[in-house]
């Protein structure tokens, strides 16, 4: 196995982790503070995608913009969301939070069948087939913005936790629900809030991810999946450890398709998460429990 | 009315009209023809597609045959569970033929309830063999098997390489991990070492997951493998992964030839792809370009969508097409809608080749329900659209090999 | 229970048995179908209602059960009575397996769910790549096309599979009414309300857990081979597929999770609710793909926030019947 090969791989499993992280950072946030299964994550990732493609069809944005307006209609929508609907289940039983999210997963798939149809969509940005080129080494542009833009937010949000006052509100929620209460925080508001960053963050990585893949309306249970594995195999509510699982699931799946066959490489991932929870159930970068 | 009702009446106009001397049906009689395809789920886009060669039968069928066609409409919704309750419930609502349904899975559980219930049952597109090796009487099949066309794919392929003069002395070979493709990967061996024509050698086997988004790997191997054009067998979504990567790691191989497969000629992927998707050849069944069936259906095609471009359905729509013109011409013939006596005239079909939509030869069921002869063709994208460049009787333009922009690594 | 929910029940069977005799194959396709989710739903409703835990990989069994049974047959002949036991025993080892692992090492909820969904795409991409069962091509098992009822090899009429699968449920149900009036019954309600009490007093909970999921995955295990035998083909895309594994929760989930009837009753509305919207639909003409499970979705949406513990117990109440 030439060396060069090895390296362009291992390269690209880290570079499309970063993305994968980020899709998982959202996730990483509402199931670490709010305690909500939402299994429709990838949905909501999927139609942030299709958001992205008709503001470049309409109006030629370029991606990178467009995750601020659609990240911020996302807020709004995800805030919305908890707030409306998916509060009165935190309490409820898992059995109970996940029919909810699969019956809104429903309506979303097939809602965007019946608006899009199921043609792929997708935008085509100069960058897109490019890739920088160091001897054998070649690096595909659009993955490492999107790999950049991965890190960007995955700070940005750390920071707003560690420092700001809300962040350090969420997190006290997170840590305690009664202790929060107790001390006067509006944890329904708090709760709220956090679906509305989560959900601002699948946003992002839907523009993002647009530039990798096209867009189908039943894109989203594959992606969800991912986003669980991720999550627990980096740590609940830890966003380093969504990036870290990303790019584990990313470069592991990137070497097995290497080295043994490619059509397998999936059988990492969910190889990986089996061994995180039976030996390490609180992921790599989570806190025990 | 229910079924035995409509049938009595129906044997009745039958047998007034054997007896008179006009080839034309009584009034009122019309054929019933039960559609069932994956319209929603994850099939959608394909069992779309198939839908439109089952929309535009009615008019051209009633042009041509002068028969009334009724199209009973269900949607498997991807689901085999739904695929046999379907076909029950309209054979309930007295369909006096089913047509369908794209997956050999759902196909072969509609065959169980066609077969039950004494339905013919005319298959679109499924190539799983099985299907027709099971014994039945009232199952029939214009398609090609999965054997037949890995055979027509490979040896069209030999066909490319005389034509343009150019003998490629590799391949790298790719297939999506599915039904298509595993098939394909068992069959490639035996055949390349029987048609001794065939000048290349497989330099190395990828297979891959169809649901891969991210198909980085795959590439760099097949790039890794430093042959001399890449055989595919793909879906759409992959197969646009897949150029996207080969485009961003700068593999310019002579050409990307697929043995049979859906993707490479589709309009998604001509469109999402732009010059990139020049110059790819599929071998695949298709309609014939040049038939009399498939200009009238083209003209009709351009009446019901006319945004819309007959060449991107070529396999969807000729052979669904096909099927229910089956089943007309049966009905032409039998002059009764009784299910038992279609299938007995559908069994003594023989259609030539100039009244046929999908390219072939004559259609005519074999002792198992199979047709045999229906060939494959070279499909290359030239200019944005997918066009018919072998075999050389029915082409549309001439096939171009190597790519334009192939460049020896 | 009370004698009113018994004699309901035993009108409810006998008006089961007669139904092939009064309706039309189409219905009786569905009514099949009905029942074979809500046996599939009640063998689930084992491992949760009982034990406590969330399994979204039950087609995990479903599959393993359905390809066992169909390999012996498409290879060797071998006839699916003599399968089914083969499969039992499969599918148990791998549902003790899956428990160990979790028990053993306190996973639990959301973590155990998703263990579970791991479990069984593992093997979905497994069995894709498995060239003795067909890969992802599928294994085909031969039909034979009988009018009489061949009970050793599982072939027969429409008419045959309905019953086969009405004893199952009846069998099921009586089998679930027994073990929850038992000491194994009691056991596990304790086990379920809290864990650590039940502990305390005694109780062996990873003996009792284990019991449950190996019950559990045996019933699903018979549903597997029913399933190969009635459709006579199998693909692991399909068949391992989550999309099977929410089909088969959500029954019980709906119907009321950890009652008897529960499943039963998610069956029945959950189908005849799909089966409804789409005739409602093309009989208002909207032919368009995808509408129907907007409404479908619509509808567990509002059953699952108006009725948190499904739609049986409220209804058993009001019928004044006591479970």
């Amino acid at each position: 196995m030439p060396l060069d090969l090895v390296v362009n791989v291992t390269i690209a499993g880290v570079l499309t982790g970063l993305v994968y992280g980020l899709m998982a950072l959202g996730l990483s946030v509402i199931f670490g503070v709010v305690r909500v299964v939402n299994f429709a994550h990838g949905e909501m990732m999927t139609i942030a995608m299709y958001a992205a493609v008709i503001l470049f069809g309409a109006f030629k944005v370029d991606p990178f913009l467009a995750v601020l307006p659609v990240a911020a209609v996302f807020f709004a929508l995800g805030y919305a969301l908890q707030a409306g609907l998916i509060n009165p289940f935190i309490t409820r039983p898992e059995h109970s939070q996940f029919i909810l999210l699969v019956a809104v997963a429903t309506i979303m798939v097939n809602g965007l069948l019946i608006g899009f149809g199921p043609d792929a969509r997708n935008l085509q940005v100069p960058y897109q087939l490019e890739s920088w080129e160091f001897g054998k080494i070649l690096l595909d542009k659009a993955r490492i913005y999107a790999a950049a833009a991965a890190l960007a937010t995955s700070a940005a949000l750390f920071l707003f936790f560690k420092y700001s006052l809300t962040g350090k509100a969420i997190r006290a929620c997170a840590d305690n629900n009664l202790g929060a209460l107790v001390v006067g925080l509006n944890v329904k508001h708090l709760y709220a809030l956090t679906f509305g960053l989560g959900s601002a963050c699948v946003a992002v990585a839907g523009c993002m991810m647009i530039l990798l893949v096209d867009v189908t309306p039943n894109l989203g249970p594959a992606y969800t999946l991912l986003a669980f594995v991720i999550v627990i195999v980096g740590g609940l509510g830890s966003m380093p450890g969504a990036l870290l699982g990303g790019v584990l699931i990313g470069v592991s799946e990137a070497l097995a398709g290497l080295y043994i066959t490619p059509s397998a490489k999936s059988m990492m991932s969910f190889g990986l998460l089996i061994l995180v929870l039976l030996f390490r159930p609180q992921g790599l970068l989570g806190r025990k429990a | 009315m229910n079924r035995r009702d409509f049938n009595k009446a129906a044997a009745v106009v039958g047998a007034a009209s054997a007896f008179s001397p006009l080839n034309v049906l009584a009034q009122g009689a019309r054929l019933k023809v039960g559609v069932l395809l994956p319209r929603s789920g994850v099939q959608a886009l394909i069992g779309q597609s198939c839908q439109k060669g089952a929309d535009i039968a009615p008019a051209v069928l009633k042009q041509i045959f002068g028969v009334d066609i009724e199209l009973m409409n269900a949607d498997t919704e991807s689901n085999v569970d739904t695929a046999r309750t379907r076909a029950e419930r309209l054979i309930q609502e007295g369909a006096n033929v089913l047509v369908g349904a794209f997956d050999s899975g759902h196909t072969s559980a509609i065959a169980q309830v066609a077969e039950q219930r004494g339905v013919p049952f005319v298959i679109n597109i499924a190539a799983a063999p099985p299907i027709t090796e099971q014994g039945y009487k009232f199952v029939f099949r214009n398609f090609p098997t999965a054997i037949d066309l890995t055979r027509n794919g490979l040896s069209l392929m030999g066909e490319i390489f005389r034509t343009t003069s150019v003998a490629p002395r590799s391949c790298v070979f790719m297939h999506v991990n599915d039904t298509f493709g595993q098939a394909m990967s068992k069959a490639i061996p035996p055949t390349l070492a029987r048609l001794t024509e065939l000048p290349f050698k497989i330099l190395d086997t990828i297979s891959y997951d169809p649901a891969a988004k991210d198909l980085t790997v795959e590439v760099s191997k097949a790039k890794a493998a430093n042959a001399d054009f890449l055989m595919l067998v793909c879906r759409l979504n992959d197969a646009i992964i897949l150029r996207r990567e080969m485009a961003k790691q700068r593999w310019n191989p002579m050409g990307i030839i697929s043995p049979g497969s859906p993707g490479l000629y589709e309009e998604q992927y001509n469109k999402a792809l732009g010059p990139l998707a020049e110059y790819a050849i599929c071998n695949t069944v298709w309609y014939n370009p040049k038939s009399e069936m498939t200009k009238i259906v083209g003209a009709q095609f351009k009446k019901q969508f006319p945004k819309d471009e007959l060449t991107f359905h070529g396999t969807n729509v000729g052979y669904t097409f096909d099927a229910v013109m089956i089943a007309a011409d049966a009905f032409r013939r039998s002059k009764s809608a009784d299910p038992k006596v279609l299938a007995e005239a559908i069994r003594a079909t023989d259609i030539p080749v100039a009244r046929r939509m999908s390219l072939g030869g004559p259609i005519k069921f074999n002792a198992k329900g199979q047709v045999e002869g229906n060939l494959s063709a070279a499909i290359q994208n030239q200019k944005g659209l997918p066009r018919v460049t072998l075999p050389a009787q029915f082409a549309e333009s001439k096939v171009i090999f190597p790519s334009p922009d192939y460049k020896k690594s | 229970m009370n004698r009113r929910a018994a004699l309901m029940l035993g009108v409810l069977l006998v008006l089961l048995v007669v139904l092939p005799h009064a309706v039309n194959a189409y219905v009786l396709s569905v009514a099949t179908l009905i029942l074979y989710l809500a046996y599939t739903g009640q063998a689930w409703n084992v491992m949760m209602g009982f034990a406590g835990q969330l399994s979204l990989g039950h087609s995990l069994y479903v599959g393993v059960a359905g390809y066992v049974a169909g390999a012996l047959f498409f290879h060797y002949g071998i006839g699916p009575w003599a399968g089914l036991w083969l499969a039992i025993v499969v599918c148990v080892a791998f549902g003790l397996a899956i428990g160990f692992l979790a028990f053993r090492f306190g996973i639990s909820g959301v973590y155990f769910a998703l263990l579970t969904i791991a479990f069984a795409e593992f093997t979905r991409i497994g069995f894709d790549h498995l060239a003795w069962t067909g890969g992802p091509g599928g294994m085909f098992l031969k039909v034979a096309q009988r009018d009489a009822w061949d009970l050793l090899n599982f072939r027969g009429p429409p008419i045959m599979y309905y019953y086969a699968m009405l004893l199952l449920c009846a069998l099921a149900f009586v089998v679930c009414y027994l073990l929850l009036k038992s000491r194994a019954g009691y056991y596990w309600q304790a086990i379920r309300e809290n864990e650590e009490a039940a502990q305390a007093l005694g109780i062996n909970t990873f003996r009792w857990k284990m019991l449950a999921v190996a019950l559990s995955s045996a019933m699903t295990a018979v549903s597997g081979v029913f399933f190969a035998f009635y459709y006579n083909n199998l693909f692991p895309e399909q068949i391992f597929h989550i999309s099977r594994s929410i089909e088969i929760i959500l029954g019980p989930i709906i119907g009321g999770v950890g009652t008897l009837f529960g499943p039963i009753l998610g069956a029945v509305v959950l189908t005849l609710l799909s089966d409804g919207i789409t005739e409602a639909l093309a009989a208002m003409g909207w032919e368009i793909p995808g509408v129907k499970q907007v409404f479908y979705g619509i509808v567990l949406l509002v059953v699952v926030i108006f009725l948190p513990h499904g739609i049986w117990p409220t209804l058993a109440r009001r019928l004044g019947l006591s479970r």
